[in-house]
């Protein structure tokens, strides 16, 4: 159950849900950059949710199998290939002793995840498994390493490639801070077009507005404070920063407000140069929002489905389908 | 109670200052009403915190709405004067041995010229008394440590320097021990072998808001030697 990283890119780690309730010793939650994709691997291959998966940032990575294995691909739009031949991400497949599987590069989105059957198994530190690589617990994963499968799951499940790796809309509401921008100042932020700016990370995503940024005047400076993920800093320049899982705990700089958790991953998904909107809403828009978003990820199990094989032997067939792709529900006479 | 405000941070957290800036009384208030919170212990937070000035709350809103933790909140506000509360039972008190000036504090000198000391005068004024860890934040378990006396109010060095591991700085009247080696404007006064975050251990934060810490002076060398032996050399008994 084991796969050897033949080669990687920077930035991989291993990540779970992180280690949420430290957030007054300094340290920040920390966990998958797109927790949905997380869940959407553990749907695929039928183990728990909280299961901790390989994170790949940008580049995908070579393995090969070592001992029988599951792997499953979600996240950001990464081709697949076992032994050479296209296979669908979104979907579990078997891997056998010396079969390889290459991952490639996102065409769409920041982060994939490569799931093993039953979570990538490792000893937890505080209650995770996820690497906080800011706060030295865990390192990137590199080539030569060995991943090893917790064991469980099954192959041949599937589930449809989301759209939601390119930017888009973001729904943001006010929070203390908020109050420091005019009213005028607010509305001209959910009208603004940004772009995410490459130097973004594990910790913050920088956006840049097209046009004025959103200094205060006068520069006000706040004591420093609590800071979650979601948080939209914006720094002396009037440049904001969307905090992101390995964010500081305390930030000094003012928040003009905060992403709701069911949009983040649709922020930290976009690539470099996407255009993000924000747009502002009610404190009960945005819980009804994360109360849709909780049924959608209960219900990932129960919308997955067989995943069709092409009868021809050139792959699957998803493999030709995979971003936005669609999986035939009505194939039982598959293998 | 002045200026005590109550506000939303994020979807599923509140916070409430006690303060818009730094002071002792506010750094009090928001220690006692975090440890009155985690008291209540009540159904849906699932967790608190204090920081500097405020005490934070992270709660699921669908089993306890905003709009009842916050009325919650300005009752257990109101309920005293929380600036002049005792601050909290189980307490710690650190004892960590430092090393000030030369290599083990490249600031130090100018420092406590600044604050008008000899250095022996100024050691004894460092170490005379125990300071409170205010909060933690930055980096897991780093502490801000304070109020030290108005003459240390210490500005930020114009240009940045790396500190190590286990640096003490000073940032305006607060100590600062460094969890990791990290690049910084504030002046660096001391070097000990303190670990702040020890994510293997039972405790992997030795501090926690309102714990006393006392710095011992040792020469340098000591400070290396326990380093090198994986010890602290620090000692911690629970105060009364």
């Amino acid at each position: 159950m084991t796969l050897v990283v033949n080669r990687i890119g920077p930035g991989a780690s291993i990540q779970d849900f992180g280690r949420p309730g430290w957030i007054g010793r300094g340290l920040s939650v920390g966990g998958a950059l797109d927790p949905v994709a997380l869940r959407e691997g553990a749907a695929v291959l039928g183990h728990e949710p909280g299961a901790a998966a390989l994170e790949m940032i940008g580049m995908g990575g070579g393995f090969t199998a070592e001992a029988p294995v599951l792997v499953a691909v979600t996240g950001a739009g990464m081709s697949c290939a076992v032994d050479g031949a296209p296979a669908a991400s979104y979907a579990g497949h078997g891997l056998e002793p010396g079969q390889t599987l290459e991952v490639g590069p996102a065409r769409v989105g920041v982060a994939g995840y490569l799931h093993l059957g039953g979570g990538i198994a490792g000893e937890p530190v505080m209650g995770s498994r996820a690497a906080h690589l800011r706060a030295g617990i865990g390192r990137p994963v590199g080539a030569g390493d060995r991943i090893e499968a917790a064991g469980g799951g099954r192959p041949g499940r599937a589930l449809a490639a989301p759209d939601r790796f390119a930017g888009g809309e973001a729904r943001v509401i006010e929070t203390m801070q908020s109050g420091m921008w005019s009213a005028a100042e607010r509305a001209r932020f959910s009208e603004t077009v940004f772009r995410k700016h490459a130097r973004s990370d594990r910790m913050a995503a920088r956006i840049d507005p097209e046009g004025e940024g959103f200094a205060l005047e006068g520069g006000l400076s706040v004591v420093s404070e609590i800071a979650l993920p979601g948080d939209i800093q914006i720094t002396g320049d009037g440049t904001p920063f969307v905090l992101l899982p390995e964010c500081q705990t305390t930030g000094g700089y003012p928040r003009i407000g905060a992403v709701i958790p069911a949009d983040l991953p649709l922020v930290a998904q976009a690539p470099a140069g996407a255009e993000l909107r924000f747009r502002w809403v009610s404190l009960e828009e945005a819980l009804e929002a994360e109360r849709a978003r909780s049924e959608e990820l209960r219900a990932l199990p129960s919308r997955t489905s067989p995943l069709v094989l092409d009868p021809a032997g050139a792959g699957n067939l998803l493999a030709h389908n995979l971003v936005g792709g669609v999986v035939s529900a009505d194939d039982d006479g598959e293998e | 109670m002045p200026d005590v405000v109550i506000g939303r941070i994020g979807l599923t957290g509140l916070v409430v200052r006690f303060g818009d800036a730094l002071s002792d009384p506010a750094n009090r208030a928001a220690i006692a009403f975090g440890a009155a919170l985690r008291e209540a212990d009540w159904t849906g937070v699932s967790e608190v915190s204090s920081s500097l000035v405020s005490a934070f709350v992270r709660f699921d809103p669908f089993v306890l709405p905003h709009s009842e933790l916050e009325a919650r909140l300005r009752e257990l506000v109101s309920a005293r004067d929380w600036t002049g509360a005792d601050l909290p039972r189980g307490r710690r008190l650190h004892e960590i041995p430092c090393a000030f000036g030369g290599e083990a504090g490249p600031q130090f000198d100018d420092l406590r010229a600044r604050a008008g000391l000899s250095r022996d005068a100024a050691v004894a004024e460092l170490t005379g008394t125990p300071v409170r860890v205010l909060a933690l934040g930055f980096a897991p378990g780093q502490g801000y440590l304070g109020l030290l006396p108005e003459r240390w109010d210490a500005p930020r060095l114009a240009e940045l320097h790396m500190a190590p591991q286990g640096a003490l700085l000073l940032a305006l009247r607060q100590f600062i021990v460094f969890t990791d080696a990290s690049r910084t404007g504030w002046p660096w006064v001391g070097s000990t072998a303190f670990r702040s975050f020890r994510p293997e251990a039972d405790d992997p934060f030795p501090l926690r808001p309102g714990d006393e810490v006392r710095f011992q002076e040792v020469p340098e060398s000591e400070i290396e030697g326990m380093r090198a032996s994986g010890a602290d050399g620090g000692r911690m008994e629970t105060l009364p």
